[in-house]
């Protein structure tokens, strides 16, 4: 069994995002092994992109202040080499095809490998473009999962035969942030997504209560949470990881 | 390998969220693209709305000043809105229309390309709204109440350096929330599939006209074409037709900024490094670890960090060659045309005029340049009449 399907093993997973070196990579650190402790299944490490496409101002500003806390590529890497003595929680880095590329694809991958990374998750590398990482991620053993969409439809097929670790679904239209309401019809991507694969599948985008978390797991399984965490990370700043570990526990409740 | 590829650049890297979006957009871009009827539409608004043919003109006191080639000017800046932006922005908004959109989005840098579609819309019916950096709207602030007359809604962007690449982010975002009824008018040949080959054929009007305008005056093909470069849809629409023709140069003119050795400049080719953002493989102002420049021109319009998938391929095949610019050059020949031909530049455009008249002197008298004037200046003078120290209000 991969680490990340070690996630899903035990029930409705709760996946917890954090922008690396938000507002330190101490801070990071700490959060992991908090947000592990604390009832998360699966991390998600966000390692900060100057021009963040795919996400909306809370995650944005998140990536800014890292930015010009000054966190790099090498420097997360060395932060994960550490925490990766401390906890077996699954992570995975998610970024974009940018910060990867730059780096040349083989030395990060093989690197993310080798400090214990478990996968990879790239919003702006859809279906078509998998060829300019995937082999590279089979080569060395890290999952490059693959997100659907609602506006996905016939896609959805197509991008589950060849998924791994698990699907992201993304709940809604837009980029990342809270929402009051998510309107998809989350069950129906899942079914289909079952339908051609026996692999997890786990709902992300715009949930920030429990009450969402719980409705979303319910019909996938599992829950992933960014803006609502790097929203406390933005308010608490050096102080933010028992307040982290506080909505992680709450989470992780209503899901299960 | 994924589709709209240039050799190694171009593609689609684009979030999942618009993926059949664009898929939409290729099936009626290749559905209409030869259509009799959509083509006589388009031509019939670029000939009796936007005033096409552009004329091209024999710049003779210029050409006697520099004291070498013969220089004709393709006066794109007589285009209706004053720019070459509408030829594309009229292409695509009839395509929004056929494919029963009824809302646009578009970024601008300069505010040329904000224009030309909330132009468009207003004559198709279409609702629009434009994002356009913070720093833009204060810099082009006479684009920005031209929009809004026009009916467009104008989003200052405040997120990165509130400049281009900032406005071409946050209307990609805009279109990932809302695209059934919207259609996102990109303004140059870059960002992903089917963009750099759309555009490209809508701008390559200009080069298609300037060979058959040459034939009739010289009856022979120039010998240098000359176009600015940010993203690059006038220098590809100005390049296209002769891309075939090897004994054509073809030199696309980037904004050095302060200097290529500096900082602030958006030359991309001369100080960026393959990556892949906006939807595109191709070169990008970045730094190590592949976090994208916050790169700097005089020029909103050029003030760009990457290079359209094309123009990259180019300048990888050794095809099209690739010059720095800076802001005190560009200036110099905002000026110089202005007095030497009564001729206002863009700013943008004056990137090209400066090359020339660097490269005029070194060739033969028999020889023949062709500027690409892309945009005029008027929305520049209060920007180049502060860069000369003097505060006037518009």
């Amino acid at each position: 069994m991969s680490n990340i399907a070690k996630a899903f093993a035990s029930g409705k997973a709760f996946i917890p995002f954090v922008t690396c070196g938000d507002p330190s990579l101490a801070v990071t650190e700490r959060l992991i092994c908090a947000m592990a402790d604390a009832g998360a299944d699966l991390i998600e490490l966000g390692i900060p992109f100057s021009d963040p496409t795919a996400e909306g101002p809370v995650i944005q500003a998140g990536s800014e202040r890292a930015l010009a806390n000054g966190a790099t590529t090498n420097k997360i890497f060395e932060m994960v080499r550490r925490v990766r003595a401390k906890t077996d929680i699954p992570m995975v880095f998610m970024t974009y095809a940018n910060v990867i590329f730059s780096y040349g694809a083989e030395r990060f991958i093989r690197t993310s490998a080798e400090i214990g990374m478990d996968g990879l998750i790239l919003p702006d590398l859809p279906f078509e473009e998998k060829g300019e990482f995937g082999p590279l991620c089979k080569q060395y053993g890290l999952d490059l999962v693959s997100l659907i969409a609602p506006t996905s439809k016939d896609r959805i097929r197509t991008i589950a035969r060849e998924a791994e670790g698990f699907v992201y679904c993304v709940s809604s239209l837009g980029v990342t942030g809270i929402r009051t309401n998510i309107t998809t019809d989350i069950a129906a991507m899942v079914r289909l997504v079952k339908s051609e694969k026996d692999i997890p599948c786990a709902v992300g985008f715009g949930i920030s209560t429990p009450a969402q978390a719980a409705k979303m797991s319910a019909q996938s399984d599992g829950a992933i949470v960014g803006s609502a965490i790097v929203k406390l990370c933005a308010q608490y700043g050096e102080d933010c990881v028992p307040h982290v570990a506080e909505y992680v526990k709450g989470m992780k409740a209503a899901v299960s | 390998m994924s589709k709209g590829r240039f050799g190694i650049h171009g593609g689609q890297y684009m979030p999942e969220t618009l993926m059949n979006a664009v898929i939409e957009l290729e099936d009626a871009y290749l559905r209409f693209k030869d259509d009799p009827e959509f083509n006589a539409e388009l031509t019939r608004l670029l000939n009796e709305y936007a005033g096409r043919p552009s004329l091209l003109y024999y710049a003779e006191k210029m050409t006697r000043d520099l004291g070498g080639a013969k220089i004709y000017l393709k006066r794109e800046d007589l285009n209706h809105t004053g720019s070459h932006k509408i030829n594309n922005v009229l292409g695509q908004a009839l395509l929004a229309k056929r494919m029963g959109k009824t809302r646009v989005i578009a970024e601008t840098g300069a505010g040329q390309h904000g224009v030309a579609t909330a132009t468009a819309s207003a004559l198709l019916g279409l609702e629009c709204e434009v994002f356009m950096g913070r720093e833009d709207t204060v810099r082009q602030a006479l684009n920005v109440y031209r929009m809004r007359l026009l009916g467009a809604v104008v989003h200052p962007v405040d997120s990165g350096a509130g400049t281009l690449k900032d406005a071409v982010s946050e209307t990609m975002r805009e279109w990932t929330s809302r695209m059934n009824d919207t259609h996102y008018i990109l303004g140059s040949v870059m960002g992903p599939h089917p963009f750099p080959i759309m555009v490209r054929d809508f701008q390559a009007v200009i080069s298609k006209e300037i060979k058959a305008q040459l034939l009739e005056k010289e009856g022979r093909l120039p010998d240098a074409v000359l176009a600015c470069v940010g993203g690059g849809s006038n220098a590809m629409g100005a390049f296209y037709n002769f891309i075939e023709d090897k004994s054509v140069r073809l030199i696309g003119c980037e904004a050095a900024g302060r200097g290529i050795d500096t900082p602030e400049t958006a030359a991309t080719i001369a100080t960026g490094r393959l990556g892949i953002f906006h939807g595109m493989k191709s070169y990008f102002c970045q730094d190590e670890y592949g976090q994208i420049a916050p790169v700097y021109s005089i020029s909103a319009g050029l003030d760009y960090p990457g290079i359209g998938p094309e123009h990259a391929y180019l300048h990888d095949i050794g095809r099209a060659e690739y010059v720095a610019v800076t802001d005190d050059e560009a200036v110099c020949a905002f000026e110089y045309l202005s007095r030497m031909e009564g001729i206002i530049p863009a700013i943008e455009s004056a990137h090209a005029v400066a090359y020339a008249q660097k490269l005029a002197p070194t060739m033969r008298k028999d020889q023949i340049i062709v500027i690409n004037i892309s945009g005029r200046g008027d929305k520049d003078c209060a920007a180049i009449a502060r860069y000369r120290g003097e505060d006037i209000h518009e």
